[in-house]
C-alpha cells in the first residue's frame, strides 16, 4: 500500500507537503522508546508515535522508514519539520490516540512486517 | 561489496540532540556507497547509532572511529564521560541510569548496550569511573563468520 493512500484513508494532516507520499509501505511499527524502534522495526515501514522531537527524524532515517504518523493530534518542533524536509522523510499527524490509528491501519491491512 | 578500504572519524558533543544522529547517518551513507550488503548496513547503523546516543546521553564529549575493510567492519567510540561503574548491569536489559528527561525523549530505556550487542559480531567495553568508556565492536562481512554473532539464539 501507498504511504498517499494510508494518508486519504484516514485523513491525515501532511506536515510535510512538499515530500513524495508515492512511498510503499511494507508495514508498521508502534512505539515511543528510540531503542526499541532503531532495533525492531523493519525497512519501508510506517511509524506510529507520540514522541514530536528532532530525533525521531534520525531513527526513521536510518531505518529507511516510509514515513512517521504522530498520534493524538500532537505537533512536531519546528526543528522536526526542518529536519524531515532534508531528510526526506514525510510526517503526519493523526488527531485519533495510538491504539485506534494502529487498529485502523491494521484494518487497511498494515501488518508489522 | 566493493573491494574496498575505508577510514574515518566523527566527533560527538555530549548532549548536542540537534546533530544526534549524524554520525551514524554519514555512516550508513559510506557503507551504501561502498556496496555492503543491506543486512550488515542495517546491523551497523543500528549499533552506531546506539554508541552514537550513548555519547550524546551520557558524555562530555566522544569519537567514533571506523575501520572498513572487505572482511570486518570494526568501531571504535571513545567518549569523555563517567565511566561505567557496573559493565555487567549495564548489559541488562532495561537498566538505565538515564534521568527523567531523557526518558521522556524515548531515549534511556536500558536497550542502547544490549542493541549493540545484539546487532554485532564481537563488543568489548572498557571503562573506567570517572575517566571514559572505550566501545568497540566487530561486524563480519562475510557471510562464513555469522557463526559467531553475539545475538542469543
Amino acid at each position: 500500500m501507498k504511504l498517499h493512500e494510508i494518508v486519504n484513508s484516514l485523513s491525515l494532516e501532511v506536515k510535510t507537503p512538499s515530500l513524495d507520499l508515492n512511498k510503499e509501505v511494507t508495514g508498521g511499527y508502534v512505539s515511543d522508546l528510540l531503542s526499541d524502534v532503531i532495533g525492531n522495526s523493519k525497512k519501508g515501514n510506517v511509524w506510529i508515535t507520540l514522541q514530536t522531537h528532532q530525533n525521531i527524524i534520525a531513527v526513521a532515517t536510518l531505518r529507511d522508514m516510509s514515513g512517521i504518523i504522530l498520534v493524538n493530534g500532537r505537533n512536531p518542533d519546528a526543528d522536526t519539520l526542518l529536519k524531515a524536509d532534508e531528510q526526506g522523510i514525510p510526517l503526519m499527524v493523526s488527531s485519533l490516540p495510538a491504539f485506534e490509528l494502529v487498529g485502523r491501519l491494521y484494518s487497511l491491512g498494515i501488518r508489522c512486517q | 561489496m566493493d573491494n574496498k578500504v575505508a577510514e574515518g572519524v566523527f566527533f560527538l558533543t555530549g548532549k548536542d540532540f540537534s546533530n544526534a544522529g549524524i554520525a551514524s547517518s554519514n555512516l550508513k551513507g559510506v557503507l551504501e556507497g561502498m556496496n555492503v550488503q543491506p543486512d550488515i548496513i542495517r546491523r551497523t547503523a543500528i549499533a552506531a547509532f546506539e554508541a552514537e546516543m550513548n555519547v550524546i546521553i551520557y558524555a562530555v564529549a566522544g569519537m567514533m572511529h571506523y575501520y572498513i575493510t572487505p572482511e570486518t567492519i570494526r568501531m571504535v567510540v571513545k567518549d569523555m564521560g563517567s565511566g561505567i561503574p557496573d559493565i555487567g548491569l549495564a548489559m541488562t536489559e532495561g537498566y538505565s541510569t538515564a534521568p527523567d528527561y531523557i526518558r521522556e525523549m524515548g531515549f534511556g530505556s536500558g536497550m542502547g548496550l544490549p542493541n549493540i550487542k545484539k546487532n554485532t559480531d564481537k563488543l568489548d567495553i572498557d571503562s573506567v569511573v570517572g575517566g571514559g568508556t572505550t566501545l568497540e565492536f566487530i561486524i563480519y562481512l562475510n557471510k562464513d563468520s555469522k557463526g559467531a554473532k553475539n545475538e542469543t539464539p
